[in-house]
């Protein structure tokens, strides 16, 4: 049995701070409008979605209590449909696709809606505790440290100056705005209000103009927690052949904060031809694999590597690249280990530029990355995440 | 009703105010032990059944209120966790049973209340503190490994708030009377002892609560909860300092932060297992075990002068010689005078002899700037500093301390020069920290008044002191070193005569190690920061750009044995070709493994990289770790093997206090305990094979690990020469062969025996 993603959609992202955009409306409000806007485009019988399956990473306040089955409720799907929270940190959104295309394949369901939200605005990251930083009995022997700070140890165990960084994240924001001019987010959908007005219509976050330079002067963002937290110190001890921490990511290059969903139908060959429906990729492989928790953001390499083996195929054969930039340093890190060339890689930018919505991403990246294939023509694609706590995900697809 | 006992008293008086005042008068000192707890909870419970009683005061007549808990009572080793913990659980409850009982009490804190004392205080509902400066209220248990486990770290984020209380804790902080009530620990001062019990009275008859915070719903926690911005912050960022501070080398730092995350969310009760259960871990761990064997006993031992040899009464040094008024010199009289000695400080010229003594004025002015001193006292001791460039200076000095350059012809003459003036009985001493005292006491007549004091520098920070005892140095002599060393408040040890003594050939191996493993290709930044994991407070190659990187090649060169060993050899030439070919001195010049640059912090000198071409694969960290560490302990044991070191003890502290060797270990020879000996023995083989013969193990270490004994039974099973005399040839061969001899029976007997004698140095 096969796996096939007939459709991959996304909000717009809002700045996800109290002056961003899509800060006056819920979580909720953002899953059901997708929901709704599926639907709509496709005009399938809800009868036959069985799940929805939402990655989300803070699970507390307006996205407690499983926020997927409160906008399955929400969204006029009817009451059969269920709906499931799930948590793999960044890999959040991907990690619901890759759920959704193995209930598929096993022939245990015909037919789900698997995506992500975060409204960042509204319930702040890291608000909902836990013990891998805080339990002393766990972050102690863990040598946790904040990720910012394990983005800038990857950087000065592997070399990466602060113009690298800089280099690269300014390409990013013009690689997105360039996409952007060209009206290129083909699967990207405005947010409306309770009256169905419009509020956002364009990536909140992309900062025209962006150059090396604009860059140089913002500061670090995690000098002063490595220093103060004795995080720095905590990772020397790790890592004792780094002399020392090298604080190069701040603001600037570092993935935006904001808010945002997105939903990809996914479902058998059948239930397809059924609704009248043509796929547009084809779940080829996924992996995942876990890592040093201290590094914590160099899973991409390991968990791509384990996707392409268990089908036989090679780095060369992919011919389009999501790689996260959850920090400038991860996706440069990851093409160095792997060997991929930049112009595969995120060639309609990427988080640094268009934003992060931490459980929502991976899916966001899917339509990008079909969308992107559909235009060049391209037949092979890899959506891929470093997740938190050090692990790493990666799906394969291909064009059908 | 009364009751008294030589633990403590209990009266009632005519208004019902029950007073319990502590008087341990079989200890030094009262101290929360086993004996206390049995009487003070069962006078405890009768005042809280008595109804004529309404509120009862605790206090003690002595000095102190409470020192703490009784160590020699935790030193015994703990093997069964379960008992230890239901014995904590049960301690708990007769403390929530004074807490819970619905009488209040008052603690009348009237001296030192520190650990278990201060956990005795905060039984009670109210805590009052005669407002002298002086007294010291806190928690020290983590300088021996351990933390409150009397339900003060259950208890202090209550009081303090979460932050101050983990500071408070993880540092071991005392605080003087006033400062211990703006944090919360105590709720009042008072001026005097005489008003205290009044004062303690006056609020059992006005104002009693006999409910805890702990126990108070409508308490709030200063600074806020665990859930709080504040608390998350706290606890994140204190696990990451922990680390930092201690490389996961304490396990007590990691239980305070346990009990208080884990504590803290739970009701009170509850906290308290936790505490319990945390409390057994440590208490059963190795390091606080080291901790308090070396830590805490054998350098308290140390300090008061136990090493020194019966039979001497205490020298008395009114006056003290210095000669030389170098670094060291000036150091030494600043020590020397501030512990009520006159001091000659002699120079070759009068103004290196005031330079020598302006040291003394710029450390004395910093003391009274921070209020540590009074001007008076300040002047006191400057005036009794006396500079000279007059050799004859010294006459009427009870000691003499040489402190002039490492030059042996130079002490030569200045051993003279002071012998004709200094009266014939009194000490000579030289500082000197590689020549052998042996050497130097040739050039004098009295060779049994010569020994080494060897200080550290700088000489007023390091607490150390090596006495070095030549081959001709007397007891006498011995003696009068440990009463001088102990008189300035330092510790002493006791070490022969060897070339480096101790604590500079065991410390000299570090620095070789680290720059060897910079040869061979490992990484220096990996080398530096894994010697700072495993514990020592620099890297080696930190601390050999310190020494200078000059003065290791000139000791070398100036050193005239012909057999020197391969590693010696190796060092010189990695150092020799640092200075020659690219000028890397060390600190002085500020180029040596390291760059300092005039602003910012030092960095590694980015070519080692390329010149020794360095390689992360390599070594792996723990065998970097291992390498440093291990080769410093094999050296210790090779001293002690020698007779350098007459006891294992002293290795620990000479290591601990001369060079940083972590105390966690327990201290250089401790550490094949730590490591487990036949762990120890086996890496040190794999070590010879991989690394060379410097980590070959001495065939009596190796046949020692056989009893599976510990290091400090070590040459304890040294016979008396009349019971080996009498041995038979079979007991004999067996007795030789388990101190490292090889013998069999096929032997001439007497061949064994001299064998054995030779040993054992009869």
């Amino acid at each position: 049995m096969e796996a096939y993603i007939y459709d991959a959609i996304r909000t717009v992202r809002g700045k996800g701070n109290k002056k961003g955009a899509l800060n006056t409306v819920t979580p909720t409000h953002l899953v059901t409008q997708v929901l709704k806007e599926l639907r709509a485009k496709h005009g399938f019988d809800p009868e036959l979605v069985e799940d929805v399956i939402l990655g989300c990473v803070t699970q507390v306040m307006d996205q407690g209590a499983n926020i997927a089955k409160t906008a399955a409720q929400q969204s006029g799907y009817g009451d059969h449909l269920c709906g499931v929270t799930l948590n793999r940190f960044c890999g959040s959104g991907l990690e619901s696709i890759n759920q959704a295309a193995a209930y598929v394949k096993s022939g245990f369901s015909e037919l789900l809606i698997a995506g992500g939200v975060e409204s960042m605005s509204r319930v702040k990251m890291g608000s909902d505790g836990g013990a891998l930083m805080m339990d002393p009995a766990v972050a102690l022997p863990g040598h946790a440290i904040p990720q910012g700070v394990s983005a800038d140890l990857i950087a000065s165990r592997y070399g990466f100056s602060r113009n690298d960084v800089d280099t690269f994240a300014a390409e990013s924001q013009r690689r997105a705005l360039a996409a952007e001019q060209a009206g290129l987010f083909k699967s990207r959908i405005n947010v409306t209000d309770v009256n169905g007005i419009t509020m956002l219509t364009k990536d909140e976050n992309v900062r025209p103009g962006t150059t090396v330079e604009t860059l140089s002067g913002l500061q670090p963002s995690f000098a002063m927690i490595g220093e103060m937290g004795g995080f720095d110190a905590v990772a020397l001890d790790k890592y004792p052949e780094v002399e020392f921490i090298d604080h190069v990511h701040h603001a600037g290059n570092s993935s935006a904060i904001v808010d945002g969903a997105s939903l990809a139908l996914v479902g058998s060959e059948a239930v397809g031809k059924k609704l009248g429906l043509k796929p547009r990729a084809r779940i080829k492989s996924v992996g995942v694999m876990g890592t040093d928790p201290t590094m914590m953001l160099t899973g991409i390499a390991p968990a791509c590597r384990k996707a392409l083996k268990k089908v036989g195929m090679e780095v060369g054969d992919i011919d389009l690249w999501e790689i996260n930039e959850a920090f400038a340093v991860v996706p440069l890190r990851a093409m160095q280990d792997l060997g991929v060339p930049h112009d595969k890689v995120n060639v309609n930018g990427g988080a640094i530029a268009l934003g992060h919505p931490l459980g929502s991403t991976g899916c966001m990246l899917m339509g990008t990355v079909i969308d992107e294939m559909e235009r060049q023509g391209k037949g092979t694609g890899l959506v891929t995440l470093c997740i938190g706590g050090g692990m790493g995900i990666a799906t394969i697809i291909e064009r059908v | 009703m009364s009751f008294k006992n030589k633990i403590l008293s209990y009266d009632i008086d005519a208004d019902g105010i029950g007073l319990i005042t502590i008087n341990m008068e079989d200890h030094p000192a009262n101290l929360f032990s086993p004996d206390f707890m049995e009487t003070f909870f069962d006078v405890t419970k009768q005042a809280i059944a008595d109804d004529k009683v309404k509120g009862v005061i605790v206090t003690s007549s002595r000095r102190m209120f409470m020192a703490g808990a009784d160590l020699k009572m935790l030193e015994k080793e703990v093997t069964d966790a379960e008992a230890f913990y239901q014995n904590s659980l049960m301690m708990h409850k007769h403390m929530r049973d004074i807490e819970t009982g619905g009488k209040p009490f008052v603690a009348a804190i009237n001296g030192h209340a520190l650990g278990g004392g201060l956990e005795v205080c905060l039984c009670c509902h109210h805590r009052i503190a005669v407002d002298n400066p002086k007294t010291k209220i806190g928690f020290p248990e983590i300088k021996v490994g351990l933390f409150p486990g009397g339900g003060g770290t259950a208890k202090a984020p209550y009081l303090m708030g979460l932050q101050p209380a983990m500071m408070a804790i993880l540092q071991g902080t005392n605080y003087t009377p006033a400062k211990a009530k703006s944090a919360g620990l105590i709720h009042a001062t008072i001026d005097t002892q005489e008003e205290l019990i009044p004062a303690a009275k006056k609020w059992l008859m006005e104002t009693p609560s006999a409910v805890q915070p702990w126990d108070d719903r409508k308490h709030k926690i200063p600074g806020g909860g665990l859930f709080t911005p504040n608390g998350v912050q706290t606890m994140v960022g204190g696990i990451g300092n922990v680390r930092k501070l201690t490389h996961g080398n304490y396990p007590a730092a990691g239980a305070i932060l346990s009990v208080i995350h884990d504590g803290i969310q739970v009701k009170f009760d509850r906290a308290l297992e936790i505490e319990a259960r945390y409390f057994t871990k440590v208490i059963m761990s190795k390091e606080a075990k080291n901790m308090i064997r070396t830590g805490f006993f054998a350098i308290q031992d140390a300090s008061k002068g136990k090493a020194k040899p019966a039979g001497f009464d205490k020298y008395e040094i009114k006056k003290l010689g210095i000669l030389g008024a170098g670094m060291m010199g000036a150091g030494i009289a600043y020590v020397s005078a501030l512990s009520g000695m006159d001091v000659v400080l002699k120079d070759v010229t009068m103004e290196g002899a005031e330079k020598g003594k302006s040291y003394s004025t710029a450390l004395l002015k910093k003391r009274v700037s921070r209020g540590k001193m009074t001007q008076e006292k300040a002047d006191a001791v400057l005036a009794r500093i006396h500079a000279t460039d007059d050799p004859n200076a010294v006459k009427g000095c009870d000691m003499v301390i040489e402190a002039v350059f490492e030059n042996p012809e130079l002490k030569a003459k200045v051993t003279a020069q002071t012998e004709a003036v200094l009266e014939a009985d009194k000490v000579y001493a030289s500082n000197t920290s590689t020549i052998p005292i042996t050497l130097l006491a040739k050039a004098s007549d009295r060779p049994e008044n010569f020994i080494g004091i060897h200080f550290f520098s700088p000489v007023d920070k390091m607490p150390l002191v090596e006495i070095i005892v030549g081959e001709k140095t007397n007891d006498r002599a011995i003696a009068a070193a440990i009463d001088y060393v102990v008189s300035i408040r330092k510790t002493p040890i006791v070490v022969n005569d060897s070339r480096g003594f101790f604590t500079s050939r065991t410390f000299g191996t570090y620095c070789s190690e680290g720059v060897f493993m910079l040869e061979e290709g490992v990484p220096p930044a990996m080398i530096e920061n894994v010697a700072k994991t495993k514990g020592m407070p620099v890297g080696p190659l930190a601390v050999t750009d310190e020494v200078s990187l000059t003065l290791g090649i000139l000791v070398y060169e100036s050193d005239p044995s012909p057999n020197k060993l391969p590693e010696q050899d190796r060092f010189y030439k990695i150092g020799k070709m640092l200075v020659d070919d690219h000028g890397r001195h060390g600190k002085k010049n500020s180029k040596g493994f390291y760059d300092y640059p005039e602003k910012g912090k030092k960095r590694l000198w980015p070519e080692l990289k390329t010149i020794f071409k360095s390689d992360v694969e390599t070594l792996d960290k723990e065998t970097v770790g291992k390498r440093m560490l291990h080769r410093m302990a094999l050296e210790t044991f090779r001293c002690l093997d020698e007779g350098v070191l007459t006891s294992t003890k002293d290795g620990d502290i000479g290591s601990i206090m001369g060079f940083g060797f972590p105390i966690y270990t327990g201290g250089a020879l401790s550490y094949i305990d730590y490591v487990g000996m036949d762990t120890f023995i086996s890496e040190c083989d794999d070590f010879t094979k991989r690394f060379g013969n410097r980590f070959s193990v001495p065939d009596s270490l190796r046949a020692f690990a056989k009893d599976g004994k510990s290091i400090h039974e070590y040459g304890k099973s040294a016979k008396s020469k009349s019971e080996i005399g009498s041995m038979l040839e079979p007991e004999l061969v067996a007795y030789a062969n388990s101190i490292g001899i090889e013998a069999t029976v096929d032997d001439l007997k007497k061949d064994t025996l001299a064998k054995v004698y030779a040993q054992l140095g009869y």
